[in-house]
């Protein structure tokens, strides 16, 4: 990472690409969890135009697309002020996430669109937390023996491509479940051996601490959306449990890899300048 | 820096080969839905169609010996005008309809098997309609041939997307909005069934039974069903029901002959 000056406009900015980020997550999620995709049949317009009448699932599927937009351009500023790798990827995987929304309408939503769509979303959400976590130069500079925080990051990522999987019935509930076991052992690892030797260092503790929450709460969202699925299975149409809890577990899934994301950042990037270094050094085992 | 950014492009890279794994296994056609290939008659020779002078009838009924099921109440807050088509009185779910005399409608009725093997059989030329009336498709199922036309309506005053989703035939999915000229569709491959849904009311669900022959029936209000015009021979009759599922018999008819055959749902 090479060295530059970082105004407080450009860090805010990041910021609110990022919360607009979180936001098109929850859109999206909200299209899949009322089965909305195909409401608008054409693409890039709705309905022929730039505008449809917003009615039934119309309304999730333009609001995901105008946020997708708003994301978009929001991204594109970035990438041309910052001029950095993960500006010029998180700039790719927006335009090529866009596509292949296009296409999952295009091709009337086959398998690998749609979970692509969703793999996406979740790595450019990670860039761009990674944008932000790099421009508030925030680091723990670290001899990093230990893999986990990297792992965790893997394993979580691993596990929303699971669950879209899930969601598009092409795999059991129990690989998504399982998963969820090994992702949550991986991320207690990464955590709790954080904790235990740099209690004391917040640029560590905060982030780990997060990251473990964040992820005990995404359980019990997993728990709460299997089993709305299940005493919702017989229903007519998309109920409002149902819906609810699937998009608070999508949410705050992205919020978990997100943070494992973030704090891998921490761990293994090198701070920016020598008074960082001073300040916040640390070893990990 | 570098490391990380490394580890997404390798994690991009994981996630498009566990794509490639992940999709080549996800289009497999359920064991109900199974194609036998059949090739309808616009594919040259003479087409026969049935000979309902001649030919045997299979007639009977589809009784439900089981507990009434309780049907949901459509929740149409989403699009007013869908609710204003209803006036205020509560459309339930149509997944099971019991008639009054203790029968099902809504269960497609066809022969399976036993017809003579590589005989071509005439398309109707009549269209099956299939409209979307107060949010709903008016009927709940229909049956066609391999071919036939089916007249796609939108006499509501809103929007609707029509998005059957078959398992053997080609995918896909149309907008039409209120006012618009009804769509002509086709099925080319025999598929029994296909759920049709639109996702603009999530609730909307109709089936389409598509068969290589005329041999197909829809129970209606009095759970009864007639095939007529069969050849004479030994057929395998079976019955689906979108909650309950297939349900099978063998039937043999001569010539003129008819026969009844009762099917009965234990729900
Ligand atoms: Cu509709």
């Amino acid at each position: 990472m090479h060295q530059r000056n970082v105004g407080s406009g450009l860090r805010g900015f990041a910021v609110v690409l990022a919360c607009c980020t979180f936001g098109l997550v929850i859109a999206g999620a909200l299209v899949t969890s009322n089965d909305a995709a195909l409401s608008v049949p054409d693409w890039p317009l709705s309905w022929g135009k730039l505008v449809p009448t917003l009615e039934g699932g119309i309304r999730y599927e333009f609001a995901h697309r105008a946020i997708a937009f708003l994301v978009a351009i929001l991204t594109t500023i970035l990438a041309i002020r910052m001029r950095t790798r993960l500006a010029w990827s998180a700039l790719a995987l927006v335009l090529a996430q866009a596509a292949v929304g296009g296409m999952v309408v295009k091709f009337v939503t086959p398998a690998w669109a749609t979970i692509s769509h969703a793999c996406l979303a979740q790595l450019f959400f990670a860039v761009v937390v990674a944008i932000v976590v790099d421009l508030y130069s925030v680091a723990a500079p670290a001899v990093m023996r230990s893999p986990a925080p990297l792992v965790a990051a893997v394993a979580l990522f691993a596990q929303t491509i699971l669950g879209a999987a899930v969601r598009y019935g092409l795999v059991l509930p129990v690989a998504h479940i399982a998963g969820a076991a090994v992702a949550t052992i991986l991320v207690m690892w990464a955590a709790l051996s954080i904790l235990m030797q740099h209690m004391e260092n917040a640029t560590l503790r905060r982030p780990a601490m997060l990251l473990l929450s964040i992820t005990f709460s995404q359980v019990f969202l997993g728990i709460g959306a299997y089993m709305a699925r299940v005493a919702y299975s017989e229903a007519p149409q998309p109920m409002p449990v149902m819906v609810w809890f699937s998009v608070a577990h999508v949410a705050v899934g992205s919020l978990a890899f997100g943070a494992a994301v973030a704090l891998a950042m921490i761990v293994y990037c090198q701070p920016r300048s020598e008074t960082v270094m001073a300040n916040r050094g640390i070893v990990i085992a | 820096m570098t490391k990380i950014w490394m580890g997404a492009v390798l994690i991009a890279g994981v996630t498009l080969s566990s794509l490639t794994l992940v999709s080549c296994g996800g289009d497999k056609p359920p064991e109900t839905a199974k194609s036998e290939a059949t090739a309808p008659a616009a594919a040259g020779g003479a087409a026969a169609t049935p000979d309902e002078a001649n030919g045997g009838t299979v007639t009977g009924k589809v009784a439900f010996a089981g507990e009434k099921p309780k049907m949901a109440t459509l929740d149409m807050s989403a699009n007013p005008a869908c609710e204003r088509a209803h006036k205020g009185s509560n459309q339930k779910s149509e997944e099971v309809v019991l008639n009054d005399n203790g029968t099902l409608k809504y269960v497609f009725v066809w022969v399976k098997s036993g017809l003579p093997d590589g005989k071509q059989w005439a398309v109707p030329t009549s269209t099956v309609s299939l409209d979307q009336n107060g949010c709903m498709y008016k009927p709940h199922m229909i049956g066609i041939m391999t071919g036939q036309n089916i007249e796609v309506k939108n006499s509501d005053p809103t929007n609707h997307n029509i998005h059957p989703m078959p398992t053997v035939n080609a995918d896909w999915n149309e907008s039409q909005s209120p006012g618009q000229a009804p769509m002509m569709k086709t099925f080319a491959r025999q598929e029994v069934m296909v759920p049709v849904k639109c996702n603009v009311h999530p609730w909307m669900r109709s089936y389409i039974g598509v068969v290589g022959h005329p041999f197909f029936a829809v129970t209606g209000d009095d759970g009864t069903f007639t095939i007529k015009g069969l050849p004479p021979g030994t057929y395998t009759i079976q019955t689906w029901h979108e909650k309950y599922g297939p349900m099978e018999q063998t039937v043999t008819v001569g010539a003129k002959e008819s026969k009844a055959v009762d099917f009965s749902y234990k729900g």
